[in-house]
């Protein structure tokens, strides 16, 4: 099969041959064409099997066992996180904390942070392209503070106002949070110099990096983010657990968030001391399987290379851009490919997305329709819904003709 | 691809028979599925003996969604209120023709879903349909 495009960067055939999943034939005989990355990545053979490994081999409950599986099982857990520390390049393993996803990691931030240091009329900066998960826990937050949100407009284009970002920073927002990459336009935002403004502006920054981290190198120290929040399974890693970087003298200085074993040095019937970090956010037995998982998911993303990684994603995004729009009725959302990462949304003329994804599931290809949980984006753009093709490492060109090929059949179908 | 929309179906959401608006009317009701932006509002007049005597539906969004009201409406004329509460699932899976998933079948019953909360309440439907 000619990949031209696909082979550029990275062998893809050697990598599509890591995920099994890819090989399943759909009722029409053919492989099927998972364009729902941006929803949950598929899984590499490597991340199946060392979870598997653990359950058949190490499985103990962690941190405070005395027996041989306990320490092999507890080892394997701190590894995991070390490796996730380095990946990230954070200061120190205890920068790390693992939550269930990138929704607890904000909410962790919301309750914690926000309850101890927040109050009435104290504004926070988010941005009109956020999904529901850094939206919904700072609505709570405002209601139960009388706080102020705002928020930085989307232009026509899908980017961020950038004057209108300064101009909100000089009411003193106490956080700006705001999404490293739109999981609706594929807009890469500028991290690292939001950040720098925002710390100028005397504000703390949050980064919802669920669709950053796994398609691009993130160095916390480059972006200097305060808290940084990314779910591993949009990262080749398992459902169930994600992460929450934050500086370590910003986590040392937040009280709890949820109360339970593990995350206590002592505990008296009337009190309890917090253990250290990063254990004092985590209560309760965490995930381990799914931390160690995520190691390996991690493992697998860095033998690849991120730069590597993303270099692909841009050439099959700009010929998905390119596809698309020489159909007919075709409007695509966002920016141009050199902004965006591999997420296409789009509209077909007089198809509503959920008949759009449903004609294209007949013919093997996985799609999403519907607002992507980010509903004020879609009313920003007018729009009750979209339809959304994402891409990944193994995402082929040939894929995307696929999809072409499937909207054309749809067209007809609807003329 | 095109066995899954019949032709009936893609021929009512393109040329619907029963859209429009009732004013005055004796019932009305309007719902959305914020999931997949499908909303549909029905309207109905009724005779003294609870007979419908017109009926009629506004509304955007899929076209199961909409089909399945267009088929729905033009059903109920002539129907008294009790036939409609006795309508279920599958006399709207029936008029469609085709098997759908849990998420395509909120789309299919919203219609029905309107209709029963506008002649008897949204407090009386059924769980299936919400």
């Amino acid at each position: 099969m000619a990949s031209a495009i696909s082979n550029t960067v990275l062998d893809i055939d050697r990598i599509r041959a890591e995920f099994p999943i890819l090989h399943r034939e759909t009722q029409l005989g053919a492989p099927i064409i998972y364009l729902d990355s941006a929803a949950t990545s598929q899984k590499p053979r490597q991340v199946i099997d060392i979870m598997s490994r653990y359950y058949e081999q190490q499985n103990a409950n962690i941190h405070r066992g005395i027996h041989r599986l306990a320490e092999e099982a507890t080892q394997s857990f701190e590894e995991a996180r070390n490796k996730i520390a380095h990946f990230i390049n954070a200061n120190s393993s205890k920068e790390v904390i693992f939550t269930r996803n990138t929704t607890e990691a904000i909410n962790l931030v919301a309750y914690s942070w926000g309850r101890a240091n927040l109050q009435a009329g104290d504004m926070l900066l988010l941005t009109e392209m956020e999904h529901h998960s850094n939206l919904v826990p700072w609505q709570m937050l405002a209601a139960e503070k009388d706080l102020h949100l705002e928020f930085i407009p989307v232009t026509d284009e899908g980017l961020l106002d950038w004057t209108a970002f300064e101009h909100f920073l000089l009411r003193e927002p106490r956080l700006v949070a705001f999404t490293h990459m739109s999981n609706v336009l594929g807009t890469i935002n500028p991290a690292a110099e939001m950040v720098s403004l925002a710390h100028q502006a005397g504000a703390l920054v949050l980064i919802d990096g669920a669709q950053s981290a796994p398609h691009l190198k993130v160095d916390m120290q480059t972006i200097g983010a305060d808290f940084y929040a990314f779910s591993a399974h949009k990262m080749c890693g398992p459902t169930g657990i994600g992460v929450l970087y934050g500086r370590e003298k910003l986590l040392a200085s937040m009280p709890p968030f949820l109360g339970g074993g593990d995350m206590i040095r002592r505990v008296h019937l009337r009190s309890f001391t917090p253990n250290e970090l990063p254990h004092k956010f985590e209560a309760g037995t965490p995930a381990i399987a799914e931390a160690i998982g995520l190691g390996a998911a991690v493992d697998f993303l860095e033998s690849v290379g991120l730069e590597k990684i993303h270099q692909h994603e841009q050439l099959i995004v700009s010929y998905a851009l390119e596809r698309l729009e020489e159909i007919p009725g075709v409007v695509v959302y966002g920016p141009r490919p050199e902004k965006k990462g591999g997420v296409v949304s789009f509209k077909l003329d007089g198809v509503h997305p959920h008949d759009v994804a449903q004609l294209l599931d007949t013919v093997g290809i996985a799609v999403r329709a519907g607002h992507h949980c980010a509903m004020p984006l879609h009313e920003r753009f007018h729009l009750p819904a979209t339809t959304r093709a994402s891409f990944y490492l193994y995402t082929m060109e040939q894929e995307i003709d696929r999809l072409v090929e499937g909207l054309y059949k749809v067209k007809e179908i609807f003329s | 691809m095109d066995d899954l929309y019949r032709e009936v179906i893609i021929d009512r959401y393109k040329n619907p028979l029963m859209r429009g608006t009732l004013d005055p009317h004796d019932y009305s009701y309007e719902d959305d599925n914020p999931l997949c932006g499908d909303r549909i509002r029905i309207d109905v007049r009724v005779d003294s003996e609870n007979k419908i005597t017109e009926a009629a539906y506004n509304g955007e969004g899929c076209a199961i969604s909409q089909a399945s009201a267009d088929l729905l409406v033009e059903s109920i004329v002539g129907k008294n209120l009790d036939e409609v509460k006795a309508l279920t699932k599958e006399d709207i899976l029936e008029m469609l023709g085709i098997e759908l998933g849990p998420v395509r079948l909120k789309c299919a019953l919203l219609s029905l879903k309107v209709l029963k909360a506008s002649v008897y309440g949204l407090e009386n439907v059924e769980e299936e349909l919400t």
